[in-house]
């Protein structure tokens, strides 16, 4: 149990002389801590994976430090680090029993017998392991097997972190979401510090009380679900999570307007005059634009199809050159296929090259 | 339903039968055919029965005396040649570096004494232990150890085994290598992360998974060391006396050295019946303990609802999924 402070770190597959736009992991600083459960989120190839082993130190940075309740663990092997990971690919081992696959880290560690038996109980109970605990681990389903090396990642007490490298991937769907749950449980029970890598936001947003959000190598964002939702710090966070994702148009901002096509639309913070030379693009969120006849003094936009999500209905509408999904108001009855579109003003945000612009008062 | 009988088929079976026949069947039945008879050459021919056969097992009889002698040598040989060299490949396998220029350079020095023919082989090493000029031989004389492969029976035993490791355990590392190398990365991280030491990710991760190339390491050297012919004949002739005389040696003596086509037909025969065999129980017995462990599971497959059962209540969640 320990907190996890990030200092600067930064890896390359390349080696440290690589160009800095080519590092997997661009330097990063942060700090994990203790007991949290932690999402690290962000599309394939994003460094996500990458972070991780450098925390279980199967890959040493190329840069940086990694400290453990402030000591530096760095230059130490993995062994030495005292941390639990899952793989993507459950990991057993062939020609032991469920019940010696659970003890094997504590057995290599020298735990004593007796305290083995009952961490492999508890731990066998919390994933209901326990009618296999005889049996070879060979033959198994793989969710059994994924439970399995789950099991060994949860069942040391003293870890620091246990880390989870998408730990679901080979999982049934219906399964998923009963062992995401669990490990949700499990990590309220047993207090350890966890850390998920997924590409899945679904799985990060209930995994997790702070998602990671990760994009070419950079933390872009890391805050509770709420945050990232309601104030994405990037354009990518905007995008990737939520669905259908932020829309995000080009725009011209000064002041407290944004104009887009030549429509103006209010916006609740004064953002004076935003720096030359910028993209400057606004973004608000599907659920926070509605449709609504259309009406002069509102942008017009031509609706191209209304997507049915059961609960809520989102139409595709296009303005000019760019697209944006909106929320269909219940009693909404579209007449022909052009309509006015509603902002409200509280969630529109302004970025400056992707990145979040906080307006004054 | 009519249905279509064509016999016609039977003519693309043909060209494989008369193959099978000219290069296997024939060759094989004019062994068992000499097996039954007595010949004094010219052609002529006595029929024997299963005269041979009986001689050949019968410890009493010179036929089976040097049969047996032989036999007992050879087994001892193959044994020892099996114990040296299985768990050497796996050790030379297991140094081998994973990754980098290294591999291919380890790959072409492990492969080399592979492609030495057995002859050559044979005289490298009848040169390289002769105690007057041979570099082996020399040196341990010079030492002061009385080596002397011509005339001492451990010594000839020594020099044959060394020489059969030199020339064979690379095929063995170089299974192993194979196998190791198609272990996946994430077990050695697992491992890593679990704390295993050095021996437990051999006990736990490597020797299980190498199971199968093992299998074919053990059958492939058990025949060749239980065939083997050209090297000691070459080192040794088969001596001093008849210390390293093998069947195959043996055999060679009786069928061209004495021209005894009959008692060497026997002798053929019950060889290739002796290497059937041993291969046969080799085999059942290694994928039997590979597949007992797979099977164990299977036989509870009975119990599976059991657990399964508990798992039910997933598809009463399902629907909240959605929610969530």
């Amino acid at each position: 149990m320990a907190r996890i402070d990030l200092v600067d770190l930064a890896h390359s597959y390349g080696g440290n002389a690589a160009p800095p736009e080519s590092f997997a992991l661009k330097p990063v600083t942060m700090t994990w801590r203790q007991g949290g459960a932690y999402a690290l989120l962000g599309p394939s190839g994003c460094g996500k994976t990458t972070l991780l082993n450098l925390i279980s130190g199967i890959v040493t940075p190329s840069r940086g430090k990694i400290l453990f309740n402030g000591k530096d663990i760095t230059p130490l092997s993995t062994q030495k680090r005292n941390i639990a990971q899952v793989f993507q690919f459950p990991v057993i081992y062939d020609t032991m029993t469920v019940g010696q696959n659970l003890a094997f880290p504590l057995n290599n560690r020298g735990v004593p017998k007796a305290e083995v038996e009952a961490r492999v109980r508890q731990i066998a109970d919390l994933l209901d392991l326990t009618p296999y605990l005889k049996r070879k681990a060979t033959r198994l389903t793989a969710d059994a097997k994924q439970k399995i090396s789950l099991g060994r990642g949860l069942v040391r007490s003293d870890v620091a972190a246990v880390l989870f490298d998408e730990p679901l991937t080979v999982i049934d769907p219906e399964l998923k979401w009963q062992l995401r749950s669990k490990l949700k449980a499990l990590h309220r029970e047993l207090d350890l510090t966890m850390i998920y890598v997924t590409h899945d936001q679904t799985e990060a947003l209930t995994f997790a009380d702070t998602v990671v959000v990760m994009h070419d190598g950079r933390v872009v964002q890391s805050g509770t679900p709420a945050e990232l939702f309601d104030k994405p710090a990037h354009t990518f966070v905007g995008y990737f999570i939520g669905s259908p994702g932020m829309n995000i148009v080009p725009a011209e901002v000064s002041g407290r307007e944004a104009r887009i096509d030549g429509h103006v639309i209010s916006l609740r913070r004064n953002y004076g005059v935003l720096p030359a030379g910028k993209k400057i693009e606004i973004g608000v969120r599907p659920e926070f634009v509605d449709v609504s006849p259309p009406t002069p003094g509102l942008l017009s936009a031509t609706i191209e199809r209304i997507d049915d999500l059961g609960r809520i209905q989102f139409a595709r509408v296009r303005v000019g050159d760019a697209k944006f999904a909106a929320r269909v108001p219940p009693g909404f009855t579209a007449s022909g296929n052009s309509a006015g579109l509603i902002f409200d003003p509280a969630h529109v945000h302004v970025y400056a090259d992707s990145h979040l612009v906080e307006g004054g008062a | 339903m009519d249905k279509i009988v064509n016999q016609k088929a039977w003519f693309l079976v043909l060209p494989v039968f008369l193959v099978v026949a000219f290069s296997a069947i024939l060759p094989l039945m004019t062994v068992v055919n000499y097996s039954m008879q007595d010949t004094f050459g010219n052609n002529q021919f006595f029929w024997n029965g299963v005269g041979w056969f009986k001689e050949l097992l019968d410890p009493s009889t010179d036929l089976g005396g040097r049969f047996l002698a032989s036999l007992g040598r050879n087994l001892l040989f193959s044994a020892i040649i099996l114990t040296i060299q299985v768990p050497l490949g796996i050790v030379v396998a297991l140094s081998m570096p994973r990754e980098g220029w290294s591999v291919a350079a380890c790959l072409v020095i492990l492969a080399l004494p592979l492609l030495i023919p057995w002859n050559v082989v044979g005289t490298i090493w009848q040169i390289f232990g002769r105690p007057d000029i041979g570099l082996l031989g020399y040196t341990l004389n010079s030492l002061g150890i009385d080596y002397n492969y011509v005339s001492n029976d451990f010594d000839a035993w020594v020099t044959v085994i060394v020489m059969d490791v030199w020339h064979w355990t690379s095929l063995v590392a170089l299974l192993c290598y194979a196998g190791l190398k198609s272990i996946p990365d994430a077990y050695y991280q697992a491992a890593q992360i679990d704390g295993a030491s050095r021996w437990a990710v051999f006990r736990a991760i490597q020797l299980p998974k190498m199971n199968r190339v093992l299998l074919i390491a053990v059958l492939l050297r058990f025949m060749d060391s239980f065939m083997i012919y050209t090297e000691p004949f070459v080192v040794t002739g088969g001596g001093p006396g008849n210390s390293t005389t093998f069947v195959s040696i043996e055999l060679v003596k009786i069928a061209l050295g004495q021209f005894d086509l009959g008692k060497a037909a026997a002798l053929s025969l019950v060889y290739n019946l002796i290497i059937l065999i041993v291969c046969w129980v080799f085999y059942t017995v290694m994928t039997n303990a590979g597949a007992e462990r797979k099977a164990a599971p299977e036989s509870e497959a009975a119990l599976e609802p059991k657990p399964a059962a508990g798992l039910k209540p997933v598809g009463v969640l399902k629907p909240k999924e959605g929610v969530a």
